[in-house]
């Protein structure tokens, strides 16, 4: 296939009479993002960019170590869902171990600490991050636009958000042994059960929870019913989807097989077991960026690509298990009118169906006295090799091992969410910026709706959290030469 | 013939002639901090984290006999700033990253960084590389976090009468080998069931598979501060706890 650039990934005029304008955050922890645009005389878009710097050498960092340590040692790759890493590491050494299945208790613990991990991760990215474009508008006064203004605006909006937040944080808690850097998987199993005490403090909580959730998704659909054309049109960019679905075809966070829809909504791939990922996802190079760009094998590089995370997953599925989150799946699905829903300002509306999704399914194993069981752990025949593959707040994350005789590892392979989502990240800062930037003077405000683009698909940048609600960025708009013509430092 | 004492920190502590500062300490349940010490092997004084003041002079408490009216400081800041500023050399001697290591909350070096409030590494980590050797099929030894305390070194020649490990190199090259042709574990006699299996205070000598099997912080150090755990015994006999 030929590689005929994406529009936009690459100028079409001579790139050296053409004005360069690089956002580049201040701080650079694990992974962090860049947007360089070019400009030509007249102010016109002739090129955009996201570049994203990953933390890669820790494929090589766990080669040579214990294959039990890694659950644990994985955590460090990311600051922002360390739990999502422990457990795709610990479900695929659970077939080094030969854990085919793991007992009820150590499957349903599991899954508690995930879909908590889930509620907590979606409630600060949809409550500290992005509510307040959302509530005040992408080109309000800066100043405002965070947290703080939401809590001084809408302190009840504010006030569940970081509850919520806390409260998936507890649940993390109290099966992964701590907060964060926790150990309770462990390759075939897990580690504590949760006592009945514990789970009453939680149930204590949880009606409260689902209540909230369910509000934060009416608020969402308040803000698309209030502006549909913004919401329905910004930054769109039609692709493939892609996720786990369930083995049943349900919306599973934990485990299931791998499905792959067209950006009409048909079916390309389903059901394939998730140790055949390497046949369903290729990955392409490209020389101006350091993350790959990964596409479905079968359609190549130009038509293949595809998003992940909440806006795959709740169209990919055939339904939700559960009635409030299912009830507000159909109606997401009755606004796209028959056609897949690719706008990226969809994802906070999916995003938060899949938070009530996971504040009723805790509710649910809250109740399950498997909980408190004592069958923890289980083994079978040793393998050399291990492929764990689970839905991560961001979207599919699949971790890869192999390990040899003398317990090892001796080679391992990451696909992170924000890795797959790449292409169309970049794709819906190429439409945004043609219809926000294009010949208009470059300010904070009108940059912002890059971030907002950006943010809609959660990447992990852990300067765009830490920051909470910003993305702390440093505008240069620079000429042919690379001369910095101007400085524009957006308010951190 | 009248009871002989030390006082430690002013309290009086009998012993027997032929003890040692750190023997008669641990018979009373006062704590010492210690790494190379071992109640069941010949002291060999390398650590120096008991160093205590006796008679004014510092001293090595677990190879200092003790001697009747002899007065020694022990949990004294001068001292403990000593002892902490030898932890901080341990730790960035080698590698020691307790949130994933598999030892944390049974490490007596991390155990004892805590006790004595040891809150940064201080000085420039030496990052080593020191390959693991995962041979054995019971063991694996993970020498990125010895401490040179030669306990293994004396289990294994005075109680299993193996002679598996040894100290080798001078100064900053000394490390721990394997006393094998090749350098491997697996080609000695070495077996979980010896004692030297089970004596290292860090994270070396591991039983294979077992990794965190045991939740952090339901672990000896979790449960309990290493000072207490002498200590308190004492204390919650006299009534004070
Ligand atoms: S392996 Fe453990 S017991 Fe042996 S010398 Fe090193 S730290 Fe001491
Ligand atoms: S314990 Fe006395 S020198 Fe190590």
């Amino acid at each position: 296939m030929d590689s005929m650039p994406f529009a936009l990934e690459t100028a079409a005029a001579d790139s050296s009479t053409l004005r360069r304008v690089a956002i580049d955050p201040l701080s650079r922890v694990e992974g962090h993002g860049k947007v360089t645009l070019l400009l030509d005389e007249d102010d016109q878009v002739q090129q955009v960019r996201l570049h994203i710097v990953e933390f890669r050498g820790f494929e090589k960092f766990i080669q040579g170590r214990p294959y039990w340590e890694v659950p644990v040692m994985v955590q460090r790759l990311c600051g922002i869902c360390p739990v999502s890493h422990h457990l795709a590491a610990a479900k695929a050494l659970d077939h080094v171990v030969g854990a085919d299945r793991l007992t009820a208790s150590a499957e349903k613990l599991r899954r508690l600490m995930h879909y908590g991990q889930i509620l907590q991760s979606h409630a600060l990215h949809f409550f500290h991050l992005s509510s307040p474009d959302l509530l005040f508008g992408f080109d309000s006064e800066p100043g405002r636009r965070n947290i703080v203004g939401v809590a001084a605006a809408y302190p009840d909006v504010a006030r569940q958000g970081v509850l919520l937040r806390k409260f998936g944080q507890e649940v993390i808690r109290l099966t992964a042994g701590k907060r964060v850097h926790g150990t309770g998987a462990i390759p075939g199993g897990v580690n504590r059960a949760l006592t009945r005490d514990e789970r009453d403090e939680l149930l204590a909580e949880i009606y409260t929870i689902i209540g909230w959730s369910r509000q934060a998704v009416q608020l969402v659909k308040r803000l698309h019913a209030a502006d549909p054309e913004l919401y329905d049109s910004f930054g769109t960019c039609r692709s493939n989807i892609l996720s786990l679905v369930g083995v049943d075809g349900t919306l599973d966070f934990y485990d299931g097989h791998l499905r792959a829809r067209d950006a009409d909504g048909s079916i390309i791939v389903d059901g394939l077991p998730v140790e055949n990922y390497h046949q369903l996802i290729h990955e392409e190079v490209k020389p101006w960026s350091y993350m790959k760009f990964p596409f479905l094998a079968a359609l190549g590089p130009q038509q293949g690509w595809y998003k992940v995370g909440p806006l795959a997953r709740v169209q990919n599925c055939n339904s939700i298990p559960t009635p409030l989150a299912e009830a507000e799946r159909r109606e997401f699905i009755d606004h796209g009118q028959g056609k897949l829903i690719h706008a990226p300002l969809a994802y906070h509306w999916a995003r938060m169906i899949e938070m009530l999704l996971a504040a009723e399914t805790i509710k649910d194993l809250l109740h399950d006295d498997d909980l408190s069981g004592t069958e923890l752990t289980t083994g079978g025949t040793r393998h050399h090799e291990g492929v764990g593959v689970i839905e991560a707040p961001r979207g599919t994350l699949i971790h890869h091992y192999r390990v040899d005789d003398d317990d090892l590892v001796t080679t391992c392979n990451l696909i992170v969410s924000t890795t797959h989502n790449n292409q169309p990240m970049n794709e819906a800062i190429r439409r945004v910026a043609l219809r926000y930037l294009n010949g208009r003077q470059l300010s904070e405000g009108v940059l912002n709706h890059i971030e907002v683009a950006i943010r809609a698909f959660d990447p992990c940048l852990s300067c765009a959290t830490h920051a909470l609600g910003k993305m702390p960025l440093q505008v240069e708009l620079q000429d042919a030469a690379g001369q910095v013509l101007q400085r524009l430092r957006t308010v951190p | 013939m009248r009871a002989q004492y030390i006082l430690v920190d002013g309290l009086p502590i009998p012993f027997e002639e032929g003890q040692t500062i750190m023997q008669a300490a641990m018979v009373a349940e006062v704590f010492i901090p210690h790494l190379c010490h071992h109640p069941e092997f010949k002291p060999q004084g390398s650590c120096k984290l008991c160093t205590v003041k006796a008679n004014g002079r510092y001293v090595s408490a677990c190879t200092m006999p003790a001697k009747d009216g002899m007065e020694v400081e022990n949990n004294s800041p001068d001292l403990n700033d000593k002892r902490r500023t030898m932890l901080q050399m341990l730790f960035v001697e080698g590698n020691h990253f307790c949130p994933s290591c598999e030892q944390s909350g049974n490490c007596r070096l991390q155990a004892l960084a805590y006790e004595l409030e040891m809150l940064t590494p201080h000085f420039n980590q030496f990052y080593p590389d020191r390959p693991l050797d995962a041979s054995h099929p019971e063991v694996l030894l993970d020498f990125n976090r010895c401490i040179l305390c030669e306990l293994c070194v004396r289990a294994s020649r005075d109680v299993d009468g193996k002679n598996v490990f040894a100290l080798s190199g001078r100064g900053i090259g000394k490390h721990l080998i394997v006393n094998a042709e090749s350098g491997r574990l697996a080609d000695t006699a070495f077996s979980l069931a010896d004692k030297a299996a089970h004596v290292c205070p860090v994270g070396v000598i591991l039983e294979k598979r077992r990794g965190f099997a045991i939740p952090i912080g339901r672990r000896r150090y979790d449960l309990e501060p290493i000072g207490m755990q002498v200590e308190g015994q004492a204390r919650r006999r006299s009534g004070e706890l």
